[in-house]
């Protein structure tokens, strides 16, 4: 069973890319799968009647026993043929009614197919929390389908308006059945339903999943939703609003009822709501114009007649219940696929302008006229025996002395006369002849495949009325869970109450039917008593301007309010913690050497200048000397590796803040008013405090051993000296992977910000670079003064033009000469030829020895990154591209590639992820080397940091460059860069 | 264990100063309020080690005997170099917005959006009232009323609604 539901999951997903090669055909091929299902529903049938069951279960969170358990008895089996048989059938109807140009076709598909899949999982599973997870995505899917026509107003407002209502109730049923669980002591619906529990919290359950079910099945006061949801295609209105998903609030009354139906309030509460909404339903339909919509308020009234008698709580009305449910879909689904098919063909479906339909479709008007018969309840249909069975089990009922059996019995003969009348006024209104209206032309005929699916469900019903007594065995089956009882299904009875009952009913009826005219003037004499849609809007308003003037009122304030507001809770939470703390630190330490003093003066200096500095550079500057003074810390403290690491970022942070605040203006603007200015110190004053107060106190209440103390111990084993770096790279592997990962994301959304078209490529290079690489020539090149050689970039073409300006002197660095002379420092680039090399080989080792000494894939990554700042700051970008034109992506890809790799090997190897390896090698003179997994893995952290850089400096750099020489503006396009015109 | 008042309160004014300066519309101030609270909270977790030691390389005898603790020290360079990360992230935002807004000379400093947010929370208000009103309307006229009879064919808005749910209409 959850094979099924997987089953119908995994071809969901495939139906929209089916639907691509298929078209509307698609819907005929995926309709095999509902139908498979109903085939292994059927061959579980011979058990299931014999009173067995099938289940299964998975266990999924077993903390809270919660499983994916699944189990099919008689009522679910029952409920599962009707969702996946409809299902199949609706699925091959929508083949022919929509056409090929539909759109969101696939979409479409999919969903009805998953919903058809969900319904299953919904009436077949054990566990009522996993039952829960499917009641609400039937409503999510219900919300995709209603508002399948995306573009129209009235789908939408209709969606929405049925997704907040059934969630609504949703929520309330959570309420209900998590109680439920709690008493019961299991999740298990046939343990809460074996279980007997009392009392009035039950009572408060039960109501609450009443409203569940209510607002599933569009009970009264929740009823609005269903006609609305009209707006919906009409193969959805057929399968969700007819046959499948409100029925399923009716099958959750019927799942109780065993358990629960003599709960105190049970009974009241679903007779009334059943009865009213059965009244009001049909007396809303009477006055439909709409035939859609007469079948939808036709729903309701007979939603109501399922909820009461399902409710009512006896064998025999179990018994009709399981009845009128068969029949009900059968005829309701086959007759708003005959609405669809009329208004295909017709192209309308207002029962004012169908005149004739009787004569130009016999067919369709003989499974409508069975439908109808059925749901007016004449024999010999299916219909007509479930109704006398209701009448039946109500009427002993009130005989053996239960006044709610009268009251029942007559609300439902009353309701069946509205069922006579709007059914008859149905079948006028679709198929008779009528003097005053000319006949409607067919404009769109078809070749009548679309017919099979009504035409199946006509036949059923016909065949379930002839074939009652054999059903009487299958839906007993149900039946006989709820007590004994001796009645029987069948067409003939003898001279009994129910048929004259039935008798009754269809003579009133046809009175009622005759007498229309004036029954239509009487209905609009009457005041609408029940306006349950209005007050659904009203409450709506109210939340939304509710909603609208909190959210003026909360966001108001912008950033630095929101910042505020944060900070305020802050102070709040940990100051009310540091004032009721108790325990102090019994000593105080005010420096741990003297120097700390003068560093942290300088430091804190250096913040208040810059928090008052308006210069950009400056404030950059400034908070510079704030990190540089970490430098210092972090050296004299015993931290080697943080004070190199923080030494490179601090250098490279400052590169890449000049070169972005260089297109910026040099002052920032800030809008100072004292007012705010004081309130912005004072609460940044006391947060400042407050987290200075609670570090005191947390620092001196270590009650524990630090679990640094095995550190050193660990790293051994992990064939490192270095502590840290073992950590980053081994002990705590999983941190760095997810930060390269931070750095991967952080680097392309860099390049998608600057180069918002194409963000792939590496820095661009020289035109006439590649022979140049040869060691020979670039000796030539690079040293020989040549003024024809020197260039500039000519605007926006990739060939390098002499620059009639340049100086005769020639260049250290490649790319040196596309710079204009002004902005060339021969210092800068001697020393740049001097220093790349070696600083490259440095980080190297860096990353070689970090395992043992400071450094690591960190260190050595930002060393190679300073490098290549530096040949950008002195060549330029195409000096960039010339030291490594690499896309940088493709760096960052190999990195993280490389990292993943490495943690992968473990598995591999037999161990976890992440679990290291080594092999250790004597070198003779150059010493022990021991490669490892971690090695690798730091070597990938390198690589991440390299790209990093270069992918800065690409963007940041670069391509800002080239929006400053080319004089870009925002609004010209971006795409033409030379980087890829040289290509 | 106690930690150096010193570094306490130099955490604490580093992160009570960034956070004086981040509250600001400037994108900029915004960013290096962002580095200075970073500072501070680094030092923070700089404390967590006690008293300073030698650095946490253990020496061949393997005696761990006053080393540095060195786990603070692994957060602490995690930190380091995702700040330099988001900084970097930053400053393209701040290159972007300033690019495509064309503010020029107000720089970086973003304006107070609040008027603008109150008109587009009243718009989605709005929206939302039309969809519900346009789905009461279509419900209401299938509604038979007294005036109208039920033989009369007046213009009927459903018709006109759903010409396009029968789908293959050319």
């Amino acid at each position: 069973m959850l094979l099924v539901v997987c089953a119908f999951a995994a071809l969901a997903l495939a139906t929209p890319l089916l639907t691509r090669w298929w078209g509307t055909r698609v819907f005929s091929v995926v309709a095999i799968l509902p139908a498979a299902a109903f085939v292994y529903t059927l061959t579980q049938s011979a058990t299931v009647i014999a009173g067995g069951e099938y289940t299964e279960s998975v266990p999924w969170i077993p903390q809270l026993g919660i499983a994916l358990s699944f189990r099919v008895d008689a009522l679910s089996w029952l409920l599962a043929l009707i969702v996946t048989g409809v299902g199949a059938l609706v699925l091959l109807y929508c083949a022919s009614y929509f056409s090929p140009s539909e759109p969101a076709l696939g979409r479409f598909a999919s969903i009805l197919l998953l919903f058809a899949g969900i319904m299953y999982g919904l009436v077949t599973s054990d566990d009522v929390v996993v039952m829960f997870i499917f009641w609400e995505a039937t409503s999510v899917l219900s919300y995709l389908l209603i508002g399948h026509y995306t573009s129209r107003k009235e789908s939408r407002g209709a969606a929405i308006q049925a997704l907040l209502v059934t969630t609504f109730g949703g929520l309330a049923m959570l309420v209900g059945v998590a109680i439920l669980v709690v008493q019961a002591g299991s999740t298990s619906l046939a343990v809460i339903v074996a279980t007997p529990l009392h009392g009035p919290i039950i009572s408060t359950a039960i109501i609450l999943v009443i409203v569940g079910a209510g607002s599933k099945s569009a009970l009264v006061p929740f009823h609005f939703w269903l006609p609305a949801a009209m707006e919906a295609p009409t193969p959805v209105s057929a399968y969700l609003h007819a046959a499948a998903m409100v029925k399923a609030g009716i099958y959750l009354i019927a799942r109780l009822a065993p358990g629960f139906a003599d709960t105190p309030g049970w009974r009241e509460t679903l007779i009334t709501v059943g009865l009213i909404t059965m009244l009001v339903g049909g007396w809303r339909s009477l006055r439909q114009n709409d035939l859609k919509l007469v079948l939808a308020y036709g729903t309701i009234s007979q939603l109501g007649f399922l909820a009461l008698i399902a409710g009512y709580g006896s064998r025999d009305s179990a018994l009709a219940a399981a009845s009128l449910l068969v029949a009900h879909t059968l005829y309701k689904a086959a007759l708003f696929l005959t609405v669809g098919i009329i208004e295909h063909r017709t192209g309308t479906r207002d029962l004012r302008r169908l005149s004739g339909l009787r004569r130009s479709q016999p067919v369709l008007a003989v499974i409508a006229l069975v439908s109808v018969a059925s749901m007016a309840g004449v024999p010999p249909f299916f219909g007509f025996v479930a109704k006398e069975a209701a009448f039946t089990a109500l009427f002993d009922s009130g005989g053996s002395g239960d006044a709610w059996g009268w009251i029942a019995l007559v609300g439902i003969v009353v309701g069946s006369v509205i069922t006579f009348a709007y059914s008859a006024r149905f079948l006028w209104g679709a198929f008779a002849v009528k003097r005053e209206t000319a006949a409607t032309p067919v404009t769109h005929p078809d070749n009548g495949v679309i017919l099979i699916a009504p035409g199946i469900l006509a036949l059923f019903t016909v065949a379930a009325g002839l074939a009652s007594p054999w059903l009487d065995h299958a839906l007993s089956a149900y039946a006989d869970t709820l007590g004994t009882g001796d009645y029987h299904l069948a067409l003939w009875h003898g001279i009994e109450p129910a048929l004259v009952l039935t008798a009754l009913v269809v003579m009133v009826g046809a009175v009622v039917v005759w007498q229309r005219i004036r029954v239509t003037r009487f209905q609009a004499t009457v005041p609408p008593w029940i306006n349950a849609s209005g007050a659904y809007w009203q409450i709506i308003r109210y939340i939304d301007s509710f909603s609208h003037a909190i959210t003026v009122r909360v966001q108001r304030f912008g950033l630095p309010g929101y910042i505020a507001a944060v900070l305020g809770v802050f102070i709040a939470a940990v100051g009310a913690a540091t004032i009721m703390n108790r325990t102090w630190p019994n000593e105080v330490t005010l420096w741990d050497y003297p120097a700390q003093v003068f560093i942290a003066v300088a430091m804190i200096i250096a913040a208040l200048c810059a928090a008052r500095a308006t210069q950009r550079i400056a404030a950059v500057l400034l908070v510079g000397v704030t990190g540089y003074g970490m430098v210092t810390l972090f050296a004299v403290q015993g931290a080697p590796d943080l004070a190199l690491t923080q030494a490179l970022v601090e250098t490279i942070t400052l590169v890449v803040f000049v070169l972005v605040l260089r297109r910026l203006p040099s002052d920032m603007i800030t809008r100072h008013r004292p007012r705010h200015q004081v309130f912005k110190a004072l609460v940044a004053t006391t947060a400042g405090g407050v987290l200075g107060i609670a570090g005191f106190i947390a620092l001196g209440a270590r009650q524990h051993e630090s679990v640094s103390e095995r550190m050193p111990e660990l790293a051994l084993e992990a064939h490192g000296h270095n502590v840290v770096n073992v950590m980053l790279v081994d002990i705590r592997a999983w941190d760095t992977m997810g930060e390269i990962a931070v750095l991967v994301v952080v680097a392309t959304g860099i390049a998608s910000l600057i180069f918002v078209n194409k963000r792939t490529g590496g820095a661009p290079q020289l035109p006439q670079a590649r022979p140049t690489r040869q060691l020979r020539n670039r000796r030539a090149i690079v040293l020989e003064p040549d003024t024809r050689s020197a260039t500039v970039l000519n605007g926006d073409s990739s060939t390098l033009l002499p620059d009639p300006d340049a100086p005769t002197r020639g260049a250290f660095l490649i790319a040196g000469r596309t710079l204009s002379a002004r902005n060339r420092s021969i210092l800068v680039e001697v020393l740049t030829r001097l220093l790349f090399h070696p600083a490259i080989v440095l980080s190297l080792y860096l990353l070689f020895v970090g395992h043992n000494m400071p450094g690591g894939g960190f260190a050595g990554g930002l060393v190679a990154g300073l490098a290549l700042v530096t040949r950008y700051l002195a060549g330029g970008r195409y000096e960039l591209g010339e030291a490594l034109g690499i896309d940088a992506g493709r760096i960052l890809g190999t990195g993280i590639l490389l990292a993943t790799g490495t943690a992968l090997l473990g598995l591999f190897l037999g161990g976890e992820v992440l679990q290291s390896t080594w092999f250790q090698q004597d070198l003779g003179w150059v010493g022990e080397i021991s490669i490892g997994t971690t090695t690798l893995f730091d070597i990938g952290v390198y690589l991440v940091v390299v790209g990093l850089i270069l992918d800065v400096l690409r963007s940041l750099g670069a391509e800002i460059d080239r929006h400053l020489d080319e004089g870009v503006q925002a609004n010209d396009t971006l795409t033409d860069s030379p980087a890829e015109a040289n290509r | 264990m106690s930690a150096s008042l010193t570094l306490l309160v130099l955490a604490s004014v580093l992160f009570a100063v960034g956070l004086y300066v981040m509250m600001e519309r400037n994108l900029t101030r915004i960013l290096l309020g962002f580095l200075l609270v970073g500072n501070g909270v680094n030092i923070f977790i700089f404390l967590m080690s006690g008293r300073p030691g030698s650095a946490p390389i253990t020496p061949d005898s393997g005696d761990a005997a006053g080393l540095a603790d060195p786990v603070p020290q692994v957060f602490i360079l995690t930190a380091i170099v995702i700040n330099f990360g988001i900084t970097a992230f930053l400053l393209a935002l701040i290159y972007r917005s300033w690019w495509l807004a064309q503010l020029g000379e107000d720089g970086d400093t973003v304006l107070s959006d609040q008027d603008e947010d109150d008109e587009d929370s009243a718009q989605v208000f709005e929206q939302a009232h039309d969809d519900d009103e346009a789905i009461q309307e279509a419900l209401d006229a299938s509604d038979d009323d007294d005036d109208t009879p039920a033989t009369s064919t007046p213009p009927h808005p459903t018709d006109a609604a759903s010409v396009p749910e029968a789908g293959d209409r050319p």
